[in-house]
């Protein structure tokens, strides 16, 4: 995809939410990309741009405006049967704004699909925040009870849910995340949220 | 009497000195250092920007009173006290305004190998933004 449109004033920067940079580094070494490939280790950029789960994409304009806003979309179609989300849409869509065929989202429709972060959402990432530094600093005892009440605050917040969940010692493949997916069918609390813009 | 009181906000961690960690004031020089805030008649002031403030609650002693100035810059703190560490997030308000103008937030973050990158490096060209992870 990269490879493709290099050449047309494009570029991917790809930002992994993760722990550590040794957690991303076996797939970024595999992918060996030549765009900027980066680590958060801090939430900075969930933060930042209000998302609440990956993956995560938005597009950003030649200006370093927001031309298309967080929308849930994966490379490929691996996931599709779980996730429900068809990736080549968004690829499509992708192509063509890139190449200059077709317009992103005016700003008012980019406004319109922003779901702006509230009071809780941003206290939910300080609780976040602060039990990350105490696990890190090795006090997991004293950083749950604040991963518990950054889910309380943020239920639908899976980077900080399922994204704490190895820190945690529980399986964000397992049984921990499967008790998650289900609560937010139960809740009819999506864990993807795709834009829902005309096909 | 005096301990240290690590401030974790906007990606970093600041040292600063408390008198008591339990209602922790922080020093007027660091509001300006460290969170880029000055204290003035008409309230907090950034730039041309001014909140108010409660001062006769804010000023406490010789410093600020940490929970009135989060509360007055509409910022969620929480604290823990047993080790010394305070988390001052970022106010639901700025962050909201700043997606609202479309202009796309500026971050600089680590590859790899350490080397940093910026977004704004990449002004001029159309930028898809992946966040992803591996759990």
């Amino acid at each position: 995809m990269y490879e493709e449109l290099a050449d047309e004033g494009f570029t991917v920067i790809t930002v992994g939410i993760e722990r550590s940079p040794d957690d991303a580094r076996p797939w970024i070494e595999k992918a060996r990309p030549q765009h900027p490939s980066l680590i958060d280790i801090e939430h900075l950029v969930p933060d930042l741009y209000g998302m609440i789960n990956v993956p995560t994409v938005v597009w950003i304009d030649e200006e370093g405006r927001i031309a298309r806003p967080n929308d849930a979309s994966f490379a490929s179609n691996r996931f599709k049967l779980l996730t429900g989300l068809d990736s080549k849409r968004h690829l499509r869509r992708l192509r063509a704004w890139v190449r200059g065929e077709a317009p992103a989202l005016t700003p008012s429709e980019v406004r319109k699909h922003q779901d702006l972060p509230t009071a809780a959402d941003q206290e939910a990432r300080a609780e976040f925040t602060l039990a990350w530094w105490l696990s890190r600093e090795g006090h997991d005892e004293d950083a749950e009870p604040h991963y518990v009440r950054a889910g309380e605050l943020a239920p639908h917040d899976i980077t900080i849910r399922r994204g704490s969940m190895r820190t945690r010692g529980l399986n964000p493949m397992g049984l921990a995340f499967l008790k998650l997916a289900i609560k937010s069918v139960l809740t009819r609390n999506p864990l993807y949220r795709p834009l829902k813009d005309s096909p | 009497m005096s301990a240290t009181l690590t401030l974790l906000h906007d990606g970093r961690s600041a040292e600063i000195p408390v008198a008591d960690l339990a209602n922790p004031t922080i020093p007027a020089e660091a509001l300006e250092e460290t969170l880029g805030w000055d204290l003035q008649p008409e309230g907090l002031c950034r730039g041309v920007v001014c909140v108010p403030v409660d001062q006769s609650a804010l000023v406490r002693g010789d410093g600020l009173d940490l929970r009135v100035l989060a509360g007055a810059l509409q910022r969620p703190l929480v604290t823990d006290e047993k080790h010394a560490v305070a988390s001052l997030g970022a106010s639901h308000h700025d962050r909201g305004d700043a997606l609202n103008s479309l202009e796309a937030p500026d971050f600089t973050l680590p590859d790899l190998d350490g080397n940093p990158h910026s977004l704004s490096d990449q002004r001029g060209k159309k930028v898809l933004l992946v966040a992803y992870a591996s759990w």
